[in-house]
C-alpha cells in the first residue's frame, strides 16, 4: 500500500478502490488503476460494464460513492477549476450547438480556458479547415466527432479523456480520430479512452483494463492480454450435427498445442500455440468420432478473443 | 482564473448565445412579427369608430311624408318608409332601431315610437328622432349648447393593448428563451460538456440572462416605435424608465424560466411547466383587458402575479408618465419573483 501511495505521486491519474452505486445498482465496484504521463490507457468492456461511469467520475462530472481519484496531483471537490484547466474532455454523444459555425465553436471553447492553442491550428489538426465557416448542424457524424475532439484539444490539455470516441463512425473517420489521438500522444501527453472496439484498443492503447460488471477483470498491454490466452492463434471450427447434436468440448481434451476452448453460436473457438499440430490432432479426433467438419478457419488471436474468453460476451453485444 | 480571462469567457458565451438566438428564424417571428400582427389585428377589431347613424323606419300613411321630411334634415338618422307589416319585421330583426308611426292626418300632432327599450341603440335612435321631430314641430330650446370633440391618444383600446403585448412578450421571451433552451442543452448533454471546462456555472447562466435582457431592450424599443408610428401611441414617461421596468420584467421571467428548466430532462416536461406558469397570467394579468374585471376577492392574488405588476407598471410609465419611484411596489413584486426563482433554480439546477 505504501508503495502504491509512492507511485501515485508520479501517476498523472490514479484511481483507488472506486465505487459508484445508483440506488441498488452498483455500476462500479472497486476499480483501481494508474496512468502515467505520456501513456494511453484504455478501458475496454461491453456496454453497461461501467466504463462511462468510471471516466465521468475521473472527469469530475459524477461524484463517486466511495474511493479516491487523483488527477494531475489534485483531487475533485477541492481544486476543480485548476484540474479542468488542464483536462480535455470528449463525452459520449455530445451534440454541439447546431447554429454556431465550426470556427466559432472552437473559439468559444478556447475562451473558456485561461491558456490554450490557436483555434485555427486545432481546426487544421482535426482536418476541418475547409469547414471552418460551416454551421455545426451541416456537418457529417465524423466531422462532428472531430469537432468535439478539437473542442477537447483547444485548451491545450495535459490529459485527454475520450469516451467511445469513434462509436458509430465510418472507417475513414475512425482512422482520422486515431491519428489525432496518436498526434496528441506523440507530444508526450496522457490519454484515457473507453472503447468497445478491439482494433481501436490495439492501435491506440499502451495499457488496457478490461472491465465487466463494474470490475477490472484483466489488465496489461494489448500483447500481454493476448498472450494471457495461452496461445497466439485461434482455430475456429464448425462440425456437422449429423443428428447427434453439437460436438462437445470434451472430444478435444488433451488436443496437442490446445490452450482453451470456447463454444459460440454452434462453433468452437480453439486457442492454440501451434496451429499445425492442433489441426492434425483435430482431424484425427473427428474421424474417430465419425463427425464431419463443415468449416475451419485460423487467425491470430486478438483482444476480441481475450474479451470473449474473459467475459463470455462480444463487446458489441448488449 | 483572472478577472480578465473570466470576462473574456463571459463575453464569448454571450456572443455565442446571441448568435444562436438571431440565427433562429422563429425567434425573429415571435419577438417582432407576432406582437405586431397581434396589435394590428386587435387594434383594427377594437378601433374607435365614428358615431354611427341610427336606422329608422317610418310607417306609410298620410302623415308619413311630413315626418320623413323632418327626419331627413336631422343628422345621424337613416330613414326608410315601410309598410306596417314590413316595419314590424324590420324592428324584430334589428334592421331598424326604432319605428315611427305618424298620426292619422297629415297635420296630426301625435306620433308613436315602437322600440325595444332594452337595446341602448334603440334608446339613442328614439331620442334622436324625437329631438328632430320636436324641433320640426317648432320647439325652441331655452339653453344654447356647444359641443367640443375630445379624442386623445392615451385612452384608446390600442393604447391599453400595446403595453400589455410588450409585457406578454417579455414573459414568453424570458420563459422560452431560458426554459426551452436550457432543457434542450441538457438533453444534448451540452450542459455536461460545458461543466467539464473551467467555466463558472453562474457565468454561464448569467450570460444567458444578459443576452435575454439585451434582446429585451431591442424588442421593447421596436414595439414602442411601431406603436408610435402606426397608432400614435403616446410615451408620457421617460424611455429610460420604460426600459428599466422592462429590464426588471425580463430578469424576473428569465429567473422563472431558469426555475422551470432546473430539473426537466424532457422538452415535454418543461413545455408543460411553462404553460402551467404562464396560463394564469395570460388570462388574469391584464394583457387584452383590464385585470380590474376580476372579482375583488381575487385582486390581491392577481396583483401579486409578476405579469400584472409588469403590465401595470408599463402602462403607468408609458400612458400616465408615472415616475419609477411611484412604481416601487410593482418593481418589488418583480424583483422578489425574479430573485427567489433565480436562487431556487440555481440551487436545484441539474447539469446532467
Amino acid at each position: 500500500m505504501s508503495e502504491a501511495t509512492a507511485n501515485a505521486r508520479e501517476a498523472t491519474v490514479s484511481v483507488r478502490d472506486l465505487h459508484k452505486s445508483y440506488g441498488a445498482v452498483e455500476a462500479v465496484r472497486g476499480i483501481a488503476f494508474e496512468i502515467r504521463a505520456g501513456e494511453c490507457f484504455g478501458l475496454l468492456g461491453p456496454n453497461g460494464a461501467g466504463k462511462t461511469t468510471t471516466i465521468e467520475i475521473l472527469e469530475g462530472l459524477i461524484a463517486p460513492t466511495a474511493g479516491g481519484v487523483v488527477v494531475l496531483g489534485r483531487r475533485w471537490g477541492k481544486d476543480d477549476r485548476e484540474i479542468r484547466e488542464r483536462l480535455g474532455v470528449c463525452l459520449q454523444q455530445t451534440v454541439l450547438s447546431e447554429k454556431l459555425e465550426v470556427g466559432e465553436t472552437v473559439a468559444l471553447f478556447r475562451s473558456l480556458y485561461r491558456e490554450g492553442r490557436r483555434p485555427d491550428e486545432v481546426i487544421a489538426e482535426v482536418g476541418l479547415t475547409e469547414k471552418r465557416g460551416a454551421r455545426v448542424g451541416t456537418l457529417s457524424g465524423g466531422q462532428k466527432q472531430r469537432l468535439a475532439v478539437a473542442c477537447a484539444l483547444v485548451g491545450d490539455p495535459e490529459v485527454l479523456f475520450l469516451d467511445e470516441p469513434t462509436t458509430g463512425l465510418d472507417p475513414q473517420s475512425r482512422r482520422q480520430v486515431w491519428e489525432i489521438v496518436n498526434g496528441f500522444k506523440d507530444r508526450g501527453r496522457t490519454v484515457l479512452l473507453t472503447t468497445h472496439y478491439m482494433d481501436e484498443a490495439e492501435k491506440l492503447c499502451d495499457l488496457l483494463a478490461v472491465i465487466d460488471h463494474g470490475r477490472i477483470i484483466a489488465e496489461g498491454t494489448p500483447r500481454e492480454l493476448v498472450r494471457s490466452l495461452g496461445g497466439d492463434h485461434v482455430v475456429e471450427i464448425e462440425v456437422g450435427e449429423d443428428g447427434r447434436g453439437l460436438l462437445g468440448p470434451e472430444v478435444l481434451k488433451d488436443l496437442p498445442a490446445l490452450r482453451s476452448v470456447h463454444a459460440e453460436a454452434g462453433r468452437l473457438l480453439l486457442t492454440v500455440t501451434e496451429p499445425h499440430l492442433a489441426i492434425r490432432g483435430l482431424f484425427e479426433r473427428l474421424e474417430r468420432e465419425g463427425r464431419s467438419l463443415q468449416s475451419l478457419t485460423t487467425r491470430h488471436a486478438s483482444l476480441e478473443d481475450v474479451c470473449v474468453a474473459l467475459t463470455g460476451r462480444h463487446l458489441r453485444d448488449e | 482564473m483572472s478577472d480578465r480571462a473570466r470576462l473574456r469567457a463571459f463575453t464569448a458565451l454571450c456572443l455565442a448565445r446571441l448568435r444562436e438566438v438571431y440565427r433562429e428564424p422563429e425567434v425573429v417571428f415571435w419577438s417582432f412579427v407576432f406582437p405586431i400582427l397581434l396589435s394590428v389585428g386587435l387594434g383594427l377589431a377594437f378601433r374607435n369608430r365614428p358615431p354611427e347613424s341610427s336606422p329608422v323606419g317610418v310607417v306609410e300613411g298620410p302623415g308619413a311624408p311630413a315626418v320623413v321630411a323632418a327626419l331627413e334634415h336631422a343628422s345621424l338618422l337613416k330613414v326608410r318608409t315601410l309598410a306596417e307589416a314590413e316595419a314590424g319585421q324590420a324592428l324584430r330583426l334589428g334592421r331598424v332601431d326604432v319605428v315611427v308611426v305618424p298620426g292619422a292626418a297629415p297635420s296630426a300632432t301625435t306620433v308613436e315610437y315602437r322600440l325595444d327599450p332594452s337595446r341602448p341603440e334603440a334608446i339613442l335612435a328614439r331620442s334622436r328622432v324625437d329631438d328632430a321631430l320636436q324641433r320640426a314641430a317648432g320647439r325652441q330650446d331655452p339653453l344654447t349648447s356647444r359641443e367640443v370633440a375630445v379624442s386623445e391618444p392615451g385612452g384608446r383600446y390600442i393604447d391599453f393593448l400595446i403595453p400589455g403585448i410588450i409585457g406578454m412578450n417579455l414573459m414568453s421571451g424570458g420563459m422560452w428563451g431560458m426554459g426551452f433552451n436550457l432543457v434542450d442543452m441538457r438533453i444534448k448533454r451540452l450542459l455536461k460538456r460545458l461543466l467539464a471546462t473551467p467555466l463558472r456555472r453562474a457565468d454561464f447562466l448569467g450570460s444567458h440572462m444578459a443576452v435575454r435582457v439585451g434582446f429585451t431592450a431591442i424588442e421593447v424599443g421596436f414595439l414602442l416605435a411601431f406603436g408610435r408610428w402606426a397608432f400614435a401611441l403616446p410615451l408620457r414617461g421617460s424611455l429610460l424608465a420604460v426600459l428599466l421596468v422592462a429590464t426588471l420584467g425580463a430578469l424576473c421571467f428569465s429567473g422563472l424560466g431558469l426555475l422551470v428548466a432546473s430539473r426537466a430532462t424532457r422538452i415535454e416536461t418543461v413545455t408543460g411547466l411553462m404553460n402551467v406558469v404562464m396560463m394564469p397570467m395570460f388570462i388574469c394579468s391584464g394583457i387584452f383587458f383590464s385585470a380590474d374585471r376580476f372579482p375583488d376577492a381575487l385582486q390581491p392574488l392577481i396583483r401579486a402575479l409578476p405579469l400584472t405588476a409588469l403590465n401595470d407598471g408599463l402602462r403607468a410609465v408609458i400612458l400616465e408618465g408615472a415616475s419609477l419611484a411611484s412604481q416601487s411596489g410593482r418593481l418589488l413584486v418583480l424583483g422578489v419573483w425574479g430573485g427567489l426563482s433565480f436562487a431556487v433554480g440555481l440551487k436545484l439546477f441539474r447539469w446532467n
